[in-house]
């Protein structure tokens, strides 16, 4: 081999121990490898000086020269490349135990919540969601939901009103008599909303919340309302809840009935929640009473319905297990950002 | 209702125990809200004969050998001073649970459990009892009420168990009487309920009696108010002798609760748990004018109840008088100068019904509650007036304690005391239900509840007991078969003849839940407040007099001052909700309420409100800042698809340099900005807060508008950054809205720097802004874009003296 070829060889060889980053053999390599201006490239050139038979020789060794400097300076690489990529890791070794940084996202309120579920599971039964008015008169809160003013049920509810004639309404069952007044069945609505009740301690609060349901069309029964509760309690207590209708009463129903349902957390065997009997009770309901329908010129002779009403706080406290009604409407961070989905 | 098993089974005979009834109960719509044995804290006390007792020297202790039949023969001490040889006593074993008493004997502190003890060196092994230590009062058992041993029969049984023969093995039911069964409100009204569910005989009370003579000639009973008073029914006793009543009726009384008297009231308490019906009894000497008369009280009339009160009455309320004078406020309270003494002779009876609603109204006025009134509130009926009073004849012969005479006056403008007639389709109570009840459950149970039914064909014939006032319509039977038929009769369906619905949120709901969502997304919480807000809140805010904010709803009749108005801006109860977490040492966070602001048109209000939904945005801490708030506006601007414009504005309780109106296409929505800092300082804030209240009722015209897609640019866009030096006065809104009409190729504008300081004029800004364009049919070439910036440098000049930076 031309000593001038081993002597870059040696060259390389000897430069390369002295790199100690993939810059600096990027740099080496060009010095040598670089189109037709490295050293090797420059090799070529001196073509013309050799002599005619000693050309096809050189040719080789030059071309031979350029393939390993390539290989090894290439290879070099991949290795410098790695060792950099280790030292950078390392270089960023953390403490991964140090807090997570926060994720800044908020909760609707466990109201919010537990009213969307069940406007889920309703409105798949077809029912139209109706928010009625907060400031009702005693005419659509009592009178037309078969409660006139000397009405034992009256002594119910503690009313808050705002003039003889207007109140706070005390249950959202008042919407319901202008749906009736207003269209003609079939009715299928539920009427979620604020009511308000002259009362304070720590499982009532004057302020909370109701959902109302109510059902009118023909043929409607209290088979209907038990098939209804049936779908909805499986929705939202699991497939394995069973429902129990018992007597109770409400003016603007009859029959009434109180609804229970196995208790959820022991599945009816008693518990601490369900004080012992394995139900706990969900809702208030029955068949639409038949003034109630005549107040709002519906035929009770052709249509029958359901209604039923929910508690919405109760079944929030249930399901987080709070036992203050108060903690959801004093806006306690603490509070708050516990009770996500 | 507080309801004894021993006096319920005066009326039926109850064969189940009383966990079973407890169920029955249940199942036919009366909940046992609590059930409990009368001795339930008793246990091992059993009768015990003394056989010999020597006194301990130098003590008032004895040492007694008892002895307790099969229980054995005990060395007991005792400190009871009429401990003596042969007396049978209740005597507590070892293990044996009774009441703990104080020193004075008398007071309950608890229960105990009996151990060996040693008393001066004498082991004792159990303990003699007093009455108190059983829980048993004198009226509850004679001679228990002596502060010493409770003295048994001496023919009750060495070593059997106390707890019969002293009436503790009895059952007390308290039972939830539901508003519409106002019947039910008496032990003898739910002893009908519990033989109709068991299907037993009912007992009727002993209601004979023999009338004498006597009569009070003339006597009259007048009724000036008949709506308030549809029935008032007297009669007259002489003969009559104060006294101590029988113990089997002190102790019933004793059982729900109340004290014996004397006989005479004693039957009017008794009869008021037993029926259900307040009765009062007059001392007949005291009634002046041979008459009696109800009527209305005449403003500012008094009288002096049975407790020595002195009230002032009004025209609302409603008084029994005699020919001259007031004796009783109606349904409340007798008047103290009629009351029955120990030298009564002579009696007149009163039964009668007066409209609840009245005496509702007339207890909470005056602040008298009695049993009574109590009773009445619940309402009675005209079949109880009459059955109650022959009951009071009776018990007046029983007890031997006077003698009915001839005089009854009964006034009746109420409702009939005989059953009613009432055909219902037995077709439309099953569709009510939905299932067939079979006819002879259905004969079985309207038999059992006293409606004497037939049916004839489709026909179900009843007829409705008068004291059945809640019975009207087919829907009623249909109740009452299937409350005793058994709800587990109901097959579920789901509504197989009605038309198929589709439900779902409308555009307002579906528009307010994705606002609420954007809102958390930002890190907010969603937050429920009160309705209601206070005066205070008002003040806090410095709502001046003429804003029609301060033209808030009052309640007439609020829990508290703090929550008396109804609200008009959202923004008092999300400041207080922030002072509320600083307090508690949330420093910084995040809040929002979607609620409803209540605007009157007038006041007193004549017609409904607007209810007005709002958004109140509440952010706090070291981080937040007027343009964080900023952002979460333009989150909801983007939100509903609007642009949201914004004008500096001041208001009374935010910073004056630090608040923006809120715009949208033109119309005001709402305002933001930083917190006052004397407010901030009045509430004990730490960290800056800042208030956003919008006006969703207004936001709600733009809940349709749809996300609209834009076409991407056919052609590149070009960007140029342009650093301006304008007047520190100059804002950047007013910069960007000049270039922005200066050429319509502009599609954004960016604020990337603000300089001011020694490089520039002290009175100048420097705003670095990059702005881009966006072709619209042709590509754009470098001199066009060149072209109009020039443009926009000029119009700024031109404007505000906006210029290059250099």
């Amino acid at each position: 081999m031309n000593a001038n070829l081993e002597q870059i060889k040696q060259e390389i060889i000897s430069g390369a121990e002295e790199l100690t980053s993939s810059k600096e053999v990027y740099e080496f390599k060009k010095k040598f490898l670089d189109g037709k201006a490295g050293k090797i490239g420059m090799l070529m050139k001196e073509m013309k000086n050799i002599a005619p038979q000693e050309r096809a020789a050189y040719g080789k060794g030059v071309n031979e020269l350029k393939e390993w400097a390539l290989g090894f300076l290439g290879e070099l690489d991949v290795k410098m490349k790695e060792k950099e990529l280790q030292a950078r890791y390392e270089a960023e070794k953390i403490d991964i135990s140090l807090p997570a940084a926060e994720e800044k996202e908020g909760n609707l309120h466990p109201i919010t919540l537990v009213r969307n579920q069940l406007i889920d599971i309703f409105s798949g039964m077809g029912f139209e969601i109706y928010e009625g008015r907060e400031i009702e008169t005693d005419y659509y809160n009592f009178t037309a939901l078969n409660t006139p003013q000397d009405h034992p049920a009256r002594d119910m509810q503690d009313t808050f009103y705002l003039s003889p004639e207007f109140l706070l309404r005390t249950q959202t069952s008042a919407g319901q008599i202008h749906v009736m007044e207003n269209s003609k069945p079939p009715i299928k609505i539920l009427s979620p909303g604020k009511v308000f009740r002259s009362d304070d301690d720590a499982t009532h609060s004057p302020m909370f919340t109701q959902m109302e349901g109510l059902v009118v069309d023909k043929g409607i029964t209290l088979c209907d309302l038990q098939g209804m509760l049936d779908v909805f309690v499986k929705k939202i207590y699991g497939e394995g809840t069973k429902t129990r209708l018992r007597p109770s009463y409400f003016p603007f129903t009859e029959p009434s009935v109180e609804v229970d349902c196995s208790c959820f957390e022991c599945g009816g065997t008693g518990c601490k929640l369900c004080k012992g009997t394995g139900w706990i009770e969900i809702l208030g309901a029955g068949v639409v009473n038949n003034k109630v329908l005549e107040n709002c010129g519906i035929d009770p002779n052709e249509y029958s319905g359901f209604a039923f009403g929910i508690g919405i706080e109760r079944t929030a406290m249930l399901k987080y297990g709070i036992n203050n009604i108060k903690l959801l409407f004093e806006s306690d961070l603490r509070v708050l950002s516990q009770l996500n989905d | 209702m507080i309801t004894p098993l021993s006096w319920l089974k005066e009326y039926v005979d109850i064969d189940i125990t009383p966990q079973e009834l407890q169920d029955k109960l249940f199942s036919c719509g009366f909940e046992v809200e609590e059930l409990y044995e009368v001795g339930k804290d008793i246990s091992k006390v059993v009768v015990g004969k003394v056989m010999t007792c020597e006194p301990i020297p130098e003590t008032h202790l004895h040492v007694c050998q008892v002895d307790c039949g099969e229980h054995g023969t005990f060395q007991i001490c005792c400190g009871a001073d009429n401990v003596a040889t042969g007396g049978k006593f209740p005597v507590a074993l070892v293990g044996a649970t009774v009441y703990a008493t104080a020193k004075d004997h008398k007071t309950v502190e608890g229960v105990m459990t009996i151990g060996k003890g040693k008393l001066r060196g004498y082991e004792s092994f159990g303990m003699l009892c007093s009455g108190v230590e059983l829980g048993v009062s004198e009226n509850m058992f004679p001679g228990a009420g002596y502060n010493g041993l409770l003295v048994l029969p001496e023919d009750a049984e060495i070593g059997a168990d106390v707890k019969p023969m002293l009436g503790l093995d009895d059952w007390i039911f308290d039972i939830a009487i539901t508003a519409n069964r106002p019947d039910c409100q008496s032990i003898f009204g739910i002893a009908r309920e519990v033989a109709a569910v068991l299907g037993k005989e009912l007992k009727m009370p002993a209601l004979d009696y023999t009338e004498t003579d006597a009569e009070l000639s003339g006597f009259k009973v007048s009724v000036d108010c008949p709506d308030l008073c549809p029935r008032y029914s007297a009669h007259y006793v002489t003969d009559v002798t104060i006294g101590e009543s029988p113990a089997w009726m002190k102790r019933r009384l004793a059982l729900v609760g109340i004290d014996a008297i004397s006989n005479v009231v004693d039957i009017t308490n008794y009869i008021l748990k037993e029926l259900g019906q307040p009765m009062h009894a007059f001392d007949l000497s005291t009634l002046e004018g041979n008459a009696i008369n109800v009527r209305r009280a005449a403003d500012g009339e008094k009288i002096v109840t049975l407790d020595e009160q002195e009230l002032t009455l009004n025209n609302a309320n409603m008084v029994i008088c005699d020919g001259v004078k007031p004796v009783a406020l109606a349904g409340v309270m007798g008047g103290l100068n009629s009351e029955i003494r120990e030298t009564t002779s002579a009696v007149l009876f009163e039964s009668a019904k007066f409209a609840r609603d009245n005496i509702r109204r007339t207890s909470r006025a005056v602040g008298k509650r009695s049993d009574s009134s109590a009773r009445y509130e619940k309402g009675v009926d005209e079949y109880a007036t009459v059955m109650a009073m022959k009951r009071a004849l009776h018990l007046i012969e029983e007890l031997g304690c006077g003698k009915v005479a001839k005089t009854h006056v009964d006034v009746n403008t109420g409702n009939s005391v005989e059953p009613r007639a009432l055909t219902v389709s037995i077709d439309r109570v099953n569709k009510c239900l939905g299932i067939v009840v079979p006819n002879e459950e259905i004969l079985k149970i309207m038999t059992n509840l006293c409606f004497e039914p037939s049916i004839d064909g489709d026909d179900l014939k009843l007829m409705v007991p008068a004291y059945r006032e809640d019975v009207e319509t087919y829907q009623d039977i249909a109740e009452e078969v299937i409350r005793m038929y058994g709800y587990e009769h109901v097959v579920p369906a789901f509504m197989p003849s009605a038309q198929v619905t589709i439900g779902g949120l409308n555009q307002v709901q579906k528009t307010e839940l994705r606002l609420k969502k954007a809102l958390c997304s930002a890190g907010a919480y969603e937050c429920i407040h009160y309705s209601f807000f206070s005066p205070a809140d008002l003040d806090m805010l410095r709502i001046p007099e003429e804003a029609a904010e301060r033209n808030a709803i009052r309640i007439m009749n609020p829990i508290s001052e703090e929550i008396s108005l109804m609200r008009t801006t959202l923004a008092a109860s999300m400041i207080n909700a922030i002072a509320r977490n600083q307090k508690k040492g949330n420093l910084a966070g995040r809040l929002f309420e979607i609620g409803n602001v209540y605007m009157p048109y007038e006041l007193p209000l004549t017609q409904y409100p607007d209810e007005k939904a709002r958004l109140c945005v509440g952010i706090f801490g070291e981080n937040e800042s007027f343009y964080t708030m900023k952002g979460l506006a333009q989150k909801i601007a983007e939100t509903l698809h609007v642009t949201f414009e914004y004008e500096a504005m001041s208001n009374t309780f935010l910073h004056p340099y630090q608040t923006a109106k809120v715009l949208c296409e033109g119309n005001e929505v709402g305002y933001f900005g930083k917190l006052a800092y004397d407010i901030a300082d009045a509430k004990d804030l730490r960290t800056p807060a800042f208030v956003m209240e919008l006006d969703l009722k207004v936001l709600s015209q733009w809940y349709d508008k749809k996300a609209v897609f834009t076409p991407l640019p056919k052609f590149p866009e070009e960007s140029r950054d342009l650093a301006l030096v304008a007047d520190r006065s100059i804002t950047c809104g007013e910069i960007e809205k000049v270039m922005k009409e200066s050429c319509k190729y502009i599609s954004k504008i960016t604020l990337f720097d603000i300089y001011e300081g020694e490089q520039i004029a002290a009175d100048k800004k420097s705003m670095a802004f990059t702005v881009v364009f966006t072709p619209k049919n042709e590509a754009f070439t470098a001199e066009s874009v060149d072209g109009y910036v020039k443009k926009i440098l000029k119009q700024l000049g031109k404007a505000y003296g906006v210029e290059l930076r250099s």
